[in-house]
């Protein structure tokens, strides 16, 4: 019991991949065996991740949890872990999903021994980078978690997989080089990668001091701008955004959901944890840049949104939409660190990374069920399922008003921040992200007629084709989503409290 | 229980019901309609007991019932969140409470509960009547609404909105409430999902209105920056209020309250329907009469004028958007009323006149008419509700008459097939007349005249003779087209077999009616000038009440023949021109004032359709998607696998194999290849061969170092 | 003087090579038998060297000395340091998994190993073996030389003879002069350094431990390190020197790919940096530009070439040509970082690239081609080579928590240190190498098998699991626990440093 509370954060972090490693030891071909394995073994995590969150100490500044063991001591880097109100809420949305994720998974047939492993390898590789407070380790897991989800895609996508999996794993492997370089970089100067110590000692460079033969401000901007595409890849931001709607669409239902659900996360994180501490100048000099990019990723995300006829890259491309806001928050709270309006654009920020998660898990999971019952995902196909499936109509509406932003429901809640908080610092900005807003509203609407609404759809009405209704299990999956999107919706304190202690305490 | 509880607890039943309905009692209509019809009645028992508590309260403006709790954590404060009730809302929440009731209970009837299910209904769309067997004879009579527990899930969520929106002491809540309005006018528009009109209708409706919600939030936004805070009475203070009139925007020359009163209007705009967001409006027809009579009458609507009423001491701070504000409202109700004129579906016409209505109320606020225009606002919640859900009736007994006949080419909303149905439905009659009256303000007796004639005298006295010129004429075509309205409806013979055979409809129905159309006689006399005519009746009470909510109480304006007498000549004037024109006009060919141009509401749809809709598709699935994504983003990636494989080949092929292969390799092969063949003797696989290689080299080791050693 | 362990490894395969060869030819399983057992032994013994080591301490250890040539001060002297440990065991590693996956069947169905006379064929596999382990171990400049010598010349026989029969003969030509071209012109140098050393101390000798003080002039230094490094780098691979080892790797029999590629190319590159950097350092100093340069280009350039390799065998062999030019690159940085990369990516390379060839030898027995596009669904019919396969991917393209990984973060550490430059153009091949093996591991395992390969082709056999999981085990090892090699490393890298000057 000692053991478990002193190494919380540990245990967290390796259960699943533990796990794993065990399921590659049971018996080949049980199938009901490893879907219940992983989906009970996810709950572990989970449950650990609820007692920290209870455990947490909001107003306590600082890192909690903290633990570290020595990994690669010749290069001074050691496996230091802990939590603050930003990391805990990321690490708790990754728990959270996981299981359902795994959930979902159970109509998975082929080769569920190896999806299921690659799925706890996958958790374990997210949660590291939440927890990293080393430099080191913090890229060891960004890179980590491509690989299963390099595979998840690979395997078992859709018809183009091979193509989306390829562009995936060398997009943000590519996009990750300036980080790999960058990192090396802070590695050699200061010979530790604990971000703390990295924190005061990189800062503490003044940009008069020379490096590498160049001005320290030089040497900063860059390794800046390294740091911003390997995240911009990720988050994604416009223009780096194409391997996104690839990706998402190939993936299977599972996959996009973590993949939407958390992996896009990453590189918001990236941008909160390592840029704005890192380099405040350089974020506040170029947060004009930032913040244009995350307004194209708005507004041309929701255009581009609207033109699909492939439900699926639809809701792929609401992910670029919606996560420019996060970036446009990020863009503000640099350009104005230690304003309210900051602070304000911040807690939007993170919560709209929050809020994300669960919509777009639940989009990309609703969007599944249609399509494992009717094997397209062709706008064009369907229209007038709702008398077909009234329940499923329901649940799809409640879910793209969550992305869509309606007050009352979580989204709204954190776009309104994002917006309050850049609109004093920028105006321009946010006034023409509006008209993404619009549009959101635009593809949500087309979204729900082309599925649900129109005249009775005949043709999955009778014979083979007969469209079912979604089972007890699937909604099992969107329950605790949905609940959450509401309860956020209706009283966000709960998250949003700890979110806004620790934004005050870091920026 | 304490007044503040209570608030907080109004708005709470509708959505329970809501809930209740969705996930429990769905497949049970009679719970459902039981549940949310008890939901409405209980929020409207506690509506009145606030309205009740609010009229003994004295100088309820300076300290309202008000209470908060903290919501969002904001750095180091909190935004907090909470309900006020002060004269403005108070008087709000008894009309609101009132019509919606009344609406909940005439859907009973209007879903015709208790009739068999239809032949071949199904969800989607509106029911299409059961043959039943009675003794002996088949025959068809209406069925029941296939999705009625959803409609009254919806409505009730509808309700809920309503009541946050009026309760709310901030400007972040309104907009929740609004914005969930919007939702709800969305699902139930869309109502009968499968008729393709209904569909495109809903998301036109949802779009035009969120065009002006997202100014509204930058609005919000921006207010929210200015002051710190969201709440109407830490705005409505002097020093915030002076500084916002002084700060300037730098856009345009507006004050920063300009500014946010603008934004705030344009989200208005969209709610209210208002030139030249005013398109969503006439197609929402599409939804049920009841929603109609919700969305269109008692609620939405006015929930946009409602906005503008609550931050009206913000907005008049600017001239500049009083100006706009007087403007828009003024030219859309003279606008909305000429497009009336040449309507035949009875809803569209109802519609476009509510338009016309509400650019009554936002010109009066314009022209700082404050007090006329809430009076206005809840006079017009009350006839036009009664007007709605009389149309509503109307094609109920029309729909009736349709069933008998069973010819379903015939238009049950098309004023054209009906004709003399005084005789038929009767309470629909004398209601609807009082409606029809009170509308166009037909004097003394009606609740119309006097709020019109109100916002008459305000303009005349505060001098805006332009508007009071424009509102004059729109208030006589309001008449005219009223009585064309209830000539055609009402009045002369049966034009159709199906007129004929129409009937009245439930109890359920005309209750509803008859309570709503006592409020449209009796609601006006609350606001009865003091001096009107010079006989001295009771105090202005509306006035005195509705006035407190101000910081400084408006002043009453001294009477004047003039306005009285214009609102006098253009009701009577109206109705008598109407019944003139329409009286024997049989056929939509003999009306002279089916102008195209007025037909087609001046082309707005096409227009924008030409204007917006396609460019912004172009914009998404060619510009955006094909061009930027596809062609350019992905262009650009696609090089560079290429452009490693044709690079690696290169090296490959032209340096690695002919230079340095050729320098380092092959070409020193050459040189010793015929040594190499000669030693292909050697693969034979015997060990001594071997060994004999091996010794080359140390012989050639020896001998160097023999050679260094020997100096 | 303790039980001389490091002769007896190092004896011990060419012990076993005359026994084997006093068997007669057609008892093949007794010819396994042995080799298999002489190959364990090794490790074992490689095994308890690496964990006696005494890390702390560092420093040349388990050193023995016998005289052989006083007059010429000539000794086999015998001792390891944290450098050379972790290769003595990779040795003994390969040594074992070579033999396991050429153990050949009789049995014409499974075509796997070595059917053609394996009593030569692990004769001549072990004599390379025996040299290999005596260069590692070796402190005596003419040993070292010697035993490299031996390494080097069965590679003709073993490449000529059992060899892919279509380039066998060019490619172990072409092989052997490269190499022996090599070795002349170190062989020189190593003369020169002998004779000058003796007359500058006066004491003639080829203890390297006292040629270390031997005070060579800096211009002398200057001039003989390049051919002294060069000559052994070739062995090694180094670039514009490495044509011969695509085309040899290509040729050569599975097991000898392994060792060619898993520990003689090490081999150059160890005797580069003793002899060359450690003898040599101000030499080492003043030409570590070029090294770093030649590096620099092979990282690339090797990366580059593997991209558009068909060639199963090529692929691999080119990005051998990559991965030891990131080892030279860590030499040529001469700091502390860099080289304690060096020393680990030896050792992970050997372990990776042989786990490479292994597999890729267990798909051309069966499926008779290493064609990329003609190969795929391998994970269907051999799913154990797949995961295999998958790991020593993720292994080359550097992927943390693998030892390529922890291999190479050091390495362009060490690099930013001396010329950031250098780092960016180098990183250029993580990316590209990421992007070939992805897609020739898709392309060869997944996917449907194609038609010509139905049925004949089946899964591995046991000995073949256990040499890969073998192989694996160790790079997963170092991958998440760097400590398990790198500290030990650090200690040899303490004395270069020392011998640089502490630089």
């Amino acid at each position: 019991m000692n053991f478990i509370t002193e190494h919380l954060l540990f245990l967290i972090l390796f259960t699943p991949a533990l796990a794993a490693v065990i399921m590659l030891f049971l018996p080949n071909g049980e199938n009901r065996l490893f879907r219940w394995f992983a989906f009970g073994v996810s709950f572990i995590p989970l449950a650990l991740s609820l007692v920290v969150w209870f455990d947490f100490r909001a107003a306590q500044p600082g890192f909690q949890f903290q633990e570290s063991y020595t990994w690669y001591e010749a290069i001074g880097s050691s496996l230091h872990l802990g939590v603050d109100g930003l990391s805990l809420s990321m690490v708790l949305l990754t728990t959270l999903l996981t299981p359902l994720a795994l959930l979902a998974s159970f109509g998975i047939n082929e080769k569920v021994k190896a999806y299921m492993m690659l799925f706890l390898f996958l958790e374990t590789g997210m949660l590291g980078v939440f927890m990293a407070l080393d430099l080191l380790i913090f890229f060891v897991f960004w890179e980590v978690g491509l690989v299963p989800m390099y595979f998840l895609i690979n395997q078992w996508g859709s018809a183009n997989r091979n193509y989306a999996s390829l562009k995936f794993m060398i997009y943000t492997m590519g996009g990750s080089l300036g980080l790999l370089l960058a990192v090396q970089l802070l590695g050699v100067l200061f010979g530790t990668f604990d971000l703390v110590t990295l924190y005061e000692r990189w800062n503490a460079l003044g940009a008069s001091d020379t490096l590498l033969g160049m001005s320290a401000g030089t040497v900063k901007t860059i390794a800046f701008w390294a740091f911003v595409i390997a995240f911009a890849v990720k988050v994604p931001l416009w223009p780096f955004h194409t391997w996104l709607p690839d990706a998402h669409t190939e993936a299977p239902t599972a996959g996009s959901m973590i993949l939407a659900g958390v992996l896009l996360k990453l590189g918001a994180y990236g941008f909160l944890r390592l840029i704005l501490p890192l380099y405040p100048v350089e974020a506040k000099y170029f947060a004009g840049a930032l913040a244009f990019l995350a307004t194209a990723a708005i507004v041309f995300g929701a255009f581009a949104s609207y033109a699909q006829t492939d439900f699926k890259r639809l809701v792929a491309y609401s992910s670029v939409n919606h996560m420019g806001f996060v970036v446009l928050g990020i863009a503000a709270a640099a350009f104005a660190a230690g304003t309210t309006d900051a602070t304000l654009a911040l807690n939007g920020a993170i919560l709209q990374m929050f809020n994300h998660g669960l919509s777009a898990a639940g989009m990309f999971f609703l969007v599944g069920v249609i399509y494992e019952r009717t094997h397209t995902r062709n706008l064009e196909e369907f229209g007038g399922l709702f008398p077909l499936v009234p329940v499923y109509g329901g649940i799809l509406i409640f879910t793209s008003m969550a992305s869509l932003g309606l007050p009352g429901l979580n989204g709204f809640i954190s776009e309104f921040l994002v917006v309050r908080g850049s609109y004093p610092i920028l105006t321009a900005y946010t006034a023409i992200s509006m008209l993404g807003l619009l549009f959101t509203g635009a593809y949500i609407l087309k979204g729900i007629k082309k599925v649900l609404h129109g005249p009775m759809n005949e043709h999955w009405a009778h014979g083979e084709h007969k469209l079912t209704e979604i089972s007890t299990r699937e909604i099992l999956v969107m329950a605790p989503l949905m609940v959450l999107i509401l309860w956020i919706g209706i009283y966000p304190a709960w998250i949003l409290d700890v979110i806004n202690k620790a934004v005050v305490m870091l920026f | 229980m304490t007044t503040t509880t209570l608030i907080w607890l109004i708005p709470l039943p509708p959505v329970l019901a809501f809930f209740l309905i969705v996930l429990f009692t769905n497949r049970s209509k009679w719970l459902s309609h039981t549940i949310a019809v008890g939901a409405a009645l209980l929020s409207w028992l506690g509506s009145m007991i606030v309205f009740v508590r609010a009229l003994g309260v004295e100088h309820l403006g300076e300290e309202p019932f008000e209470s908060s709790i903290n919501w969002l954590p904001t750095g180091d404060t909190w935004f907090r969140v909470g309900v006020l009730v002060d004269p403005l809302t108070a008087a709000v929440l008894f009309f609101v409470a009132w019509t919606v009731l009344m609406i909940f209970l005439y859907s009973v009837g209007y879903h015709n509960f208790g009739q068999p299910e239809g032949d071949h209904d199904h969800k989607g769309l509106s029911p299409h009547g059961a043959t039943v067997d009675e003794h002996g004879h088949k025959h068809v009579v209406p069925s029941v609404e296939p999705m009625y527990s959803r409609f009254f899930a919806f409505i009730g969520l509808f309700a809920f909105g309503m009541y946050t929106l009026v309760v709310s002491d901030n400007l972040l809540t309104l907009f929740v409430g609004w914005e969930i309005m919007g939702l709800c006018s969305y699902l139930l528009i869309g109502f009968w999902y499968a008729k393709p009109s209904a569909r495109d209708a809903a998301i036109k409706a949802f779009m035009t209105t969120r065009v002006g919600d997202v100014f509204m939030l930058l609005g919000i936004a921006y207010l929210y920056y200015a002051t710190g805070t969201l709440s109407f009475r830490q705005i409505f203070t002097e020093q915030v209020l002076h500084t916002l009139a002084t700060v300037p925007s730098g856009f345009l020359g507006f004050s920063a309250a300009g500014l946010i009163g603008l934004l705030l209007f344009i989200g208005t705009i969209g709610k209210s329907a208002q030139f030249p967001l005013h398109v969503w409006l006439p197609d929402a027809m599409e939804g049920p009469t009841p929603v109609s009579a919700m969305i269109h009458a008692a609620t939405m609507v006015s929930a946009g004028v409602y906005a503008v009423i609550r931050m009206f001491p913000l907005i008049s701070l600017d001239e500049k958007t009083m100006a706009i504000v007087a403007f828009i409202g003024a030219f859309t109700a003279i606008f909305a009323a000429t497009i009336a004129v040449a309507q035949n579906d009875i809803k569209r016409v109802l519609a476009y006149s509510t338009i016309s209505q509400l650019g009554f109320m936002i010109a009066a606020l314009g022209m700082h008419a404050y007090i006329a225009a809430v009076f206005h606002l809840i006079t017009h919640a009350f006839f036009k509700a009664l007007l709605f859900l009389g149309s509503g009736s109307v094609i109920h007994g029309m729909e009736h008459g349709v069933l008998h006949t069973g010819n379903h080419h015939v238009d049950p909303q098309d004023m054209f097939n009906m004709g003399g149905l005084r005789k038929k439905m009767p309470i629909t009659f004398w209601t609807f007349l009082i409606g029809g009256f009170a509308l166009s303000g037909f004097p003394l007796v009606t609740a119309g005249f006097w709020s019109k004639d109100e916002i008459f005298a305000d303009a005349f006295a505060n001098g805006y003779i332009v508007i009071f010129i424009t509102l004059a004429l729109a208030a006589f075509l309001t008449a005219f087209y009223t009585m064309r309205q209830i000539t055609l409806t009402f009045l002369g013979e049966p034009r159709t077999d199906e007129a004929e055979h129409a009937q009245e409809t439930p109890w359920t129905m005309t209750t509803p009616l008859v309570i709503l159309a006592v409020f449209a006689i009796g609601y006006g006399w609350v606001g009865i000038p003091e001096d009107f005519m010079g006989l001295h009746l009771q105090p202005n009470w509306f006035h005195e009440f509705v006035g407190g909510t101000l910081a400084e109480h408006p002043e009453t304006i001294a009477f004047n023949w003039i306005p009285l007498l214009t609102s006098l000549v253009v009701a009577l004037g109206g109705l008598y021109l109407g019944w003139l024109t329409y009286r024997n006009v049989n056929s939509a060919a003999e009306d002279r004032l089916q102008i195209p141009l007025l037909k087609n509401k001046y082309y707005f749809d096409e227009a924008y359709d030409f204007l917006f809709v396609k460019p912004a598709t172009w914009f998404a699935e060619i510009f955006v998607y094909q061009w930027m994504d596809k062609g350019l983003i992905d262009g650009i990636l696609h090089i560079f696998g290429p452009a490693t494989q044709g690079l690696g080949s290169v090296i490959r092929n032209y340096f690695d194999v002919p230079v340095i292969n050729r320098f380092f390799g092959d070409g020193s092969a050459d040189v010793t290849y015929g040594v190499g063949a000669r030693l292909r003797a050697i693969q034979t696989g015997r060990i001594q061969q071997y060994l004999m290689f091996a010794l080359v080299i140390f012989i050639v080791i020896g001998a160097a170092l023999y050679f260094f050693l020997r100096a | 003087m303790n039980f001389p362990v490091l002769s007896i490894i190092t004896f011990t395969p060419i012990v076993a090579a005359i026994i084997m060869l006093l068997l007669p030819a057609q008892r093949k399983n007794e010819t396994r038998a042995v080799a298999l057992a002489a190959a364990i032994f090794a490790l074992i013994l490689s095994f308890w060297v690496y964990f006696n080591y005494d890390r702390v301490a560092g420093g040349y250890q388990f050193v023995e000395t016998y005289n052989w040539l006083p007059a010429l001060g000539i000794a086999l002297k015998f001792g390891v340091d944290g450098m050379s440990t972790p290769l003595v065991l990779l040795t003994g590693v390969v040594m074992f998994t070579g033999v396991l996956i050429s153990w050949g069947d009789d049995d014409k169905h499974v075509m796997a190993g070595i059917q053609d006379r394996p009593r030569e064929f692990f004769a001549f596999l072990f004599i390379l073996a025996s040299g290999v382990f005596g260069v590692f171990v070796s402190l005596d400049l003419f040993m070292l030389f010697f035993f490299y010598e031996i390494a080097v010349f069965p590679m003709y026989l073993l490449i000529a003879i059992w060899g892919w029969v279509v380039t066998r003969e060019y490619a172990a030509m072409k092989l052997t002069l490269y190499l022996f071209m090599g070795s002349v012109v170190s062989l020189v140098g190593v003369i020169v350094m002998y004779w000058v050393a003796g007359q500058n101390t006066g004491v003639y000798t080829f203890d390297m431990l006292q040629m270390e003080n031997a005070g060579f002039s800096q211009t002398f230094q200057n001039v003989w390190f390049l051919p002294v490094f060069l000559g052994f780098a070739v062995l090694g691979g180094i670039w514009p020197f490495h044509n011969w080892s695509p085309d040899g790797h290509v040729a050569a029999p599975t097991a000898v790919s392994m060792f060619h590629a898993g520990v003689l190319m090490k081999l150059g590159a160890f005797a580069a940096l003793r002899v060359g950097i450690m003898l040599l350092p101000e030499g080492a100093k003043y030409w570590s530009w070029l090294i770093m340069l030649f590096a620099g280009v092979a990282v690339v350039y090797g990366a580059y070439i593997a991209f558009v390799q068909k060639d199963l065998k090529y692929m691999i062999g080119f990005s051998s040509v990559s991965h030891m030019g990131l080892v030279m690159l860590g030499f040529s940085t001469l700091n502390r970082a860099g080289l304690t990369g060096a020393g680990v990516q030896m050792f992970s390379h050997g372990v990776m690239t042989a786990l490479f060839f292994a597999i890729t030898g267990m798909i051309y027995d069966r499926s008779h081609t290493r064609q990329i596009p003609e190969l795929g669904g391998m994970s269907k019919l051999m799913p154990f080579a797949a995961i295999g396969f998958i790991i020593g991917g993720l292994v080359s393209m550097g992927m943390p928590g693998f030892s390529g990984f922890v291999a190479e973060f050091p390495i362009f550490m060490g690099v930013w240190g001396a010329q950031w430059l250098v780092a960016v153009i180098a990183s250029i091949s993580i990316i590209i190498t990421a992007a070939y093996i992805m897609r020739n591991i898709r392309q060869v395992f997944f996917g449907d098998v194609p038609e010509k390969l139905e049925g004949h082709v089946g899964d591995v056999t046991v000995l073949d699991k256990v040499a890969i999981t073998t192989l694996c085990l160790f790079m997963i090892a170092i991958g998440l626990f760097p400590a398990f090699m790198v500290p030990m490393v650090q200690t040899g890298v303490e004395n270069i440093l020392r011998l640089l000057g502490g630089a």
